[in-house]
Formats: C-alpha cells, structure tokens, sequence
C-alpha cells in the first residue's frame, strides 16, 4: 500500500505521487516515513529527501522546512526543494562563489545582505554535495 | 509659421514615439500575465501552509501564544514594508501607493519607520523625510521567493527584536487590467483568521481529530511556519504589486499611443494647410511672372 507524497515549495509543487516510502531529514534526525505513520508534524534541516517508488529511487534538496504525516499522506512544505536531476551544477558552483567571496569582502554590508548570502551560500554548497553524491551513484 | 520640413521633422518624431510606447504597451501587457501566474503558482503551498496552521491552532495546548501571534498592548512602533516599483513611466502608479500610505497612518501618534521595495517608493519618502529603514531595489524582473525572503526575515527580525509592535505592507492589489487597488494590511502578529478567499483548505474535519507527534514542539514548527509565511504573503504582496504596475504601464502607455496619434492628425492637418498655402503663393508668383512677361513682350 502506497502513500501519497507532496513536496511543494513556495513557488510550485515539486513532485506530487504515490511512493513506497519517504525518508526525510528531520529536526531530530533522519526519518523514513512508511504509509500508516502515526501522525506527525516536524521541522526539517537541510538535507535530502529520498522517494523510492518501486525500487526507483528520487532524491531532492530541501533547505529547511516543515513535515506533516497523516495516516495516507505526507506533505512537505519546502524552502527551496528541487529534484537532485534538474540542479545545475554549473549554477550551484557559481552562486557559491559569488557567495563567498561577496561574504569574505563584504564586512560592512548591510546585515539583512549578509543574512541572505550566507543562506544563498548554505544553499549552494548543499546542492552541489547532494549533486555529487547521488548523481554518481545513478550512473553506476 | 513653421516650415513645412520643420513640419515633417515633428510628424515623423511624434509617430516613433507613438512606435514606442505601442511596444512598451505589448511589452507590459504580457509581464503582467507573467506576474499572475507566478502568483497562482504559490497557491499550492500557501493552502497547505494554512491548513497546517489551522490544525495548530485547533490542537489542545497551544495557549502558550507563540511570540509572532501575541498582539502587543502597546504599539510603540509601526514598520510600513511599501511595495512600489524601480521604474517610472506607469501613470499614477506609485504615486497612489505611497499617498495611501502616508495618509492611512498620518493620524498616528506612534512613530512609523518603512522598509521600501522600490527605488520610486523610497525616493518618494525620503523626499518627504520619513524614516526608511531598510530598503530592497533592483528585483528582478520575475521575482523568486529566495529573493524575496530577506524581506520577511527582516520584517520577522524587527518585530521579534522589538523596534516594531505591528508590521503592515502596503501594495498594489491588482484587481483587473483597468483596476488596481492600494492596500495596506497587518501582517504581523499573525493572527490565524478566517482562510483567505479563494484557498480551498482541505479535508480540515479528517485532519483535526488526529493527535499529532510534534517534533520538536509546536513552538519550534510556528516558528518555523510563520515567519516562512509572512515571507510568502510579502511575496504574493509584491507579484500582486508587479502585476499591477505593468497594467498600470500598460494603460499609461495606451494613453501616451492614443494622444501620439491625436496629436499626428493634427499636425499632418496643419502640414497639408501649409503646404497648400505654398503651393498657392508659388501659382500667384508664376502666374503673376507670366502676366508680366506677357504685358512686356506685348
């Protein structure tokens, strides 16, 4: 028996599906979610989320966010959830260094500049490490 | 009176500007389309957003009021997050925003300080001497949330700190192409009201009977929400503002393209006078000339 899974970020919904089980990186640690999952409503961290849809694996970046289960479906509220395949590496690579050197020069910027750069940075470097990561281990 | 080449120079300028504002007119009328559908997009996550903040609000135990809930019994402060755009050229536009802003707050006594979205807004307000403190500009044509995030985290940052009893944001609302509505409302404390129009909240009688596991409490899962959807109505706030302002270019720019071409008819009017008063005397002359030479040789 499947649960139905969304991922919906602030500006659409990332992936909407039935799945065999989601594994997503709570506040307190990693969790599957398996259908008929006690109710539960959590904080996430940065990191990934696995989808395994018979025996097809997805995995997303997720910057944060907000977890709720209930007995047939999990919805997750993302910042900035994307779908490992369609980063663009190039992209990632670059708004890291633009955030960090811009970070390194930028002592005297106004602080609401250097709130966003340091998330911008966060972002970047997670999805460069997610795109390493589990790009390889597709092609394999 | 002018020349009929001075005549025609000014003919042909008034019909490329007319060229002009025809395009800018197109131009404008798809960015608006663009801006609604990028507000249409976030939907999806404001329904469920609210439907998990209602669950919240109807579960026993929360009357520990979250710090971003708590209405303040005294309003020292007020932050005004006014929204207009970098660039002129869009009739009355920006003028209106910040005259409704200014008005709706002038018979305060407490002091209002404002965070600009906008070069227009805030050179407009800093030529009034009003507080600015902080500004956004140079948003991209097609805003993403991340962009402007900062905004709401700024906004969260001031009230929680305390420099602000109550933010409001004061936009655009576009209503139709002809029809755009200054509005100002209070986005924090956040209060959990009647669902917004339009948002459909799903299945809430399944949902509230469920005894939820928070992980790690509800505290920390609002502080996670609410300031992520304070962020989210600014941004709405801003594509609604967007929209707006392109309609509002739109139509100037109609208006510029219907005078332009008023104007053309005219002159090319007074050209075709001109030029038969030309051609005219030069008759006058040549027939003259002929009578002359004619009564000469006689």
């Amino acid at each position: 028996m499947p649960i139905h899974c969304e991922i919906v970020s602030q500006d659409r919904i990332v992936f909407q599906g039935d799945v065999d089980i989601v594994v997503v990186p709570g506040v307190e640690g990693v969790m599957g979610i398996l259908p008929n999952h006690s109710p539960l409503l959590s904080t996430l961290q940065y990191g990934i989320i696995t989808i395994r849809q018979k025996n097809q694996e997805e995995y997303f970046t997720v910057a944060g966010g907000v977890v709720e289960v209930t007995g047939s479906q999990v919805t997750i509220l993302a910042n900035a959830a994307e779908n490992v395949d369609e980063i663009n590496i190039q992209r990632a690579e670059d708004a890291r260094q633009r955030a960090e050197s811009s970070l390194k020069e930028a002592g005297a910027a106004k602080p609401e500049d250097q709130a966003a750069l340091q998330l911008a940075l966060k972002r970047s470097t997670l999805r460069i490490a997610a795109v390493q990561r589990f790009r390889q281990r597709r092609t394999r | 009176m002018a020349s009929t080449r001075e005549m025609r120079l000014r003919i042909r300028s008034v019909k490329n500007l007319a060229q002009v504002t025809r395009a800018l007119e197109t131009v404008s009328a798809s960015k608006v389309r663009r801006a609604i559908q990028a507000n249409d997009r976030t939907r999806p996550y404001a329904e469920r957003a609210w439907r998990i903040l209602t669950d919240l609000a109807r579960q026993p135990g929360h009357q520990s009021m979250h710090p971003l809930l708590a209405e303040r019994d005294e309003v020292k402060n007020i932050l005004v997050i006014l929204i207009s755009s970098d660039r002129g050229l869009a009739g009355a536009y920006n003028v209106n925003i910040v005259r409704e802003a200014l008005s709706y707050f002038a018979d305060q006594q407490t002091p209002v300080s404002y965070i600009t979205v906008g070069k227009r807004g805030r050179d407009m307000l800093l030529r009034r001497r009003r507080s600015v403190v902080g500004e956004f500009s140079g948003l991209s044509a097609n805003p993403t949330y991340l962009e402007s995030a900062p905004i709401g985290q700024l906004a969260v940052d001031e009230f929680l700190s305390h420099r602000a009893d109550q933010v409001y944001v004061a936009y655009t609302e576009y209503q139709n192409m002809l029809r755009q509505e200054p509005v100002i409302r209070k986005i924090l404390p956040f209060s959990v009201p009647e669902p917004e129009q339009g948002t459909v909240v799903a299945e809430p009688q399944v949902k509230s009977k469920l005894v939820f596991t928070y992980e790690p409490g509800q505290e920390e899962i609002l502080h996670e929400i609410i300031p992520d959807f304070t962020a989210l109505q600014i941004y709405k706030a801003i594509l609604s503002a967007l929209a707006s302002e392109h309609a509002a270019r739109m139509v100037a720019m109609r208006n510029a393209t219907t005078s332009a071409k008023d104007l053309v008819s005219l002159l090319q009017l007074d050209y075709n006078k001109i030029r038969q008063a030309g051609i005219t005397n030069e008759m006058l002359d040549i027939s003259g000339g002929a009578e002359a030479l004619a009564q000469a040789s006689a």
